[in-house]
């Protein structure tokens, strides 16, 4: 009697729902509420007003106190309270994604995030960098003792934000991950709660930082590239100094980032012959490099791939077919329990790893264009009389001001 | 207006230009929603119960927890979600029970019902009560994000791993699928 009611799998009534003599009345399940739609707004209004402070403290009050405080206030609000999530430097991939995938519909307070950055660097530089981040905020307020880093090396590690925002645009787009959150070492901290190796890396970063002043944003951030490209054509951006450079110097001191550009007269003259040859041979060989980039990238597309899980369980599949009897193999054991045809799913990853050939063409050319315009961008003379920030690499934080001298 | 003036202007304008391209193209082909918040919930009727839940929750403990359908169940004495399969006698010794951190209670009612609770700080979410509950019973225990534990990260990290895909970002208005049918709703067809 009692397996009356059985019906197939799906449908598990298996016993009837209970008649009760006495007078209990049944419970129903809680549902907590999820934070409001409206906070969402909050946030988007607070990221505008902390930029537009930055901006006016770094171009116009010249204070370093005010983006002190600013900092401060971002690493409280974006990130201890708000937790992080979702931040400018993931959405990224969220705008990827939603450009990529038909079915994929991105939140406008996502968009938000993703565009008000970019269009503030075009109108006063790195402001977002510089208080509004919550990762840049906690790495900037515990700088201590931070060293000189080689400019060869530096520059050499600043390539790595480009590998970082096209690997995380491919994996985006092709509905692998979301690897800069996955990845992301600042957000266990802010939760004060994560996995440990999240922590851990979190913990790590930040002792680097305390000499390595702001290691995950210059070496590290995809957003920060982007922002790196968009800044240098900004309208207005901080100047170290209010009217006239002295050339004291005072300035490069006290830039952590190693931001401020020297001027020419320190720096020798190439000779004009040899630099316009050179100058052409870089032209030439920048499409050089797009090519051998793409090539390479095209022979890594097949390893690439395998971060993805159609493609993944596809392989396991068909090079270990002795797995299907493993009954601890998760993967392996839904898709059997699917009933989904091995076709099927071959079909599915195989298409999945024709996204990954064309996305890992053009991220070898991309970085082939990048690595190219570097070593081009090594060879430009450009004229300049004082020290002054770095329009692409300057956070706008504000500290030079404190110490320019000139009134 | 000198040479490098006239480039930061024009390149300004083009990235602009970009930046608009890219939220028009976004905004036109309706990707965007525009009150729109999306929260992370699993959809019981698609769980395999495979265990993830538990362990790859970015949370220490998982935000994924049990949640009993009342309505749906009989509640009877022999509850799959509750004892072991052959145990040897239906009493509440540990050893008889199936969730490892004791978080599912039962409070006898009637004859021969019982009234089980979740006690949330000690679910884990693993799943072992659903999976006995599926297997035998009515299918009331199952497995539900709860949204005030949630950091509703940007991608969730459980998602990424479920082996069923039966995470997925749903609307903030319908955050729960609670199970209150007895038919999974995706299995009847609409009318005409």
């Amino acid at each position: 009697m009692l397996f009356a009611a059985f019906n197939s799998l799906q449908a598990q009534q298996r016993f009837p729902k209970p008649e009760f003599k006495t007078e209990y009345t049944q419970p129903s399940p809680t549902t907590p509420e999820p934070r409001g739609v409206g906070m969402e707004f909050v946030d988007v209004a607070l990221l505008i007003l902390v930029m537009s402070l930055t901006a006016w403290f770094a171009i116009k009050k010249r204070s370093r106190k005010g983006i002190l405080w600013l900092t401060v206030f971002s690493a409280v609000y974006f990130g201890f309270y708000r937790n992080g999530c979702i931040c400018s430097v993931g959405s990224i991939q969220n705008v990827a994604l939603a450009l990529a995938d038909p079915k994929y519909v991105i939140s406008l307070y996502a968009l938000l995030f993703f565009l008000l950055p970019l269009v503030f660097s075009l109108f006063f530089g790195r402001v977002f960098c510089g208080a509004a981040c919550p990762l840049g905020a906690l790495q900037d307020l515990l700088i201590f003792k931070p060293i000189t880093i080689a400019p060869w090396l530096r520059k050499t590690l600043g390539v790595l934000p480009y590998v970082y925002l096209g690997l995380s645009v491919l994996f985006a787009v092709t509905g692998t991950e979301f690897i800069i959150c996955r990845y992301d070492p600042f957000i266990g901290i802010y939760r004060m709660n994560g996995p440990y190796l999240m922590i851990l890396l979190g913990i790590a970063f930040l002792l680097m930082g305390l000499f390595i002043a702001r290691p995950y944003c210059r070496f590290l951030c995809p957003y920060g590239a982007l922002l790196n490209i968009t800044s240098r054509f900004s309208r207005r951006h901080l100047s170290v100094y209010p009217t006239k450079c002295i050339e004291c110097k005072l300035c490069t001191t006290a830039c952590p980032f190693e931001a401020i550009d020297f001027p020419d007269s320190e720096k020798e003259r190439p000779d004009p012959k040899k630099s316009t040859r050179r100058f052409l041979l870089f032209l030439i060989l920048i499409p050089v490099l797009m090519a051998a980039g793409g090539w390479i990238g095209s022979k890594s597309h097949v390893f690439l791939s395998k971060a993805n899980q159609t493609v993944y369980t596809a392989e396991l599949l068909i090079s270990h077919p002795e797995l299907r009897k493993d009954p601890l193999n998760l993967d392996i054991q839904t898709f059997l329990a699917s009933g989904k045809s091995l076709e099927t799913l071959t079909e599915e990853a195989s298409a999945i790893r024709d996204k990954f050939y064309v996305g890992s063409w053009i991220l070898g050319a991309f970085l082939g264009l990048v690595i190219g315009f570097m070593a081009f961008n090594q060879l430009i003379f450009r004229r300049k009389n004082e020290y002054q920030a770095n329009r692409g690499t300057c956070y706008s934080c504000a500290r030079c001001l404190d110490y320019c001298p000139v009134e | 207006m000198n040479r490098k003036i006239f480039l930061t202007q024009s390149g300004r304008w083009v990235l602009l230009g970009g930046l608009a391209y890219l939220t028009g193209h976004i905004f036109f082909k309706r990707k965007v929603s525009a009150s729109g918040k999306y929260v992370w919930q699993i959809d019981p009727f698609k769980c395999s119960q495979c265990g993830r839940c538990a362990t790859q929750c970015v949370r220490d403990l998982s935000a994924v927890k049990c949640v009993h359908a009342y309505s749906l169940c009989g509640y009877c004495d022999l509850c799959g979600g509750y004892f072991k399969p052959n145990t040897l006698s239906l009493n509440t010794g540990a050893e008889n029970q199936l969730c490892p951190t004791g978080a599912l209670t039962r409070k006898f009612v009637e004859e021969p019902f019982f009234e089980y609770t979740i006690d949330e700080e000690l679910c884990n979410g693993c799943g072992k009560c659903v999976k006995g509950c599926t297997s035998f019973g009515n299918g009331s225990l199952h497995l539900q994000i709860r949204h005030d534990l949630c950091q509703n990260c940007n991608e969730c990290s459980i998602a990424r791993l479920c082996p069923s895909d039966a995470i997925t970002r749903v609307p903030i208005e319908t955050a729960y699928q609670i199970k209150g049918d007895f038919i999974n709703p995706a299995l009847i067809k609409p009318k005409g």
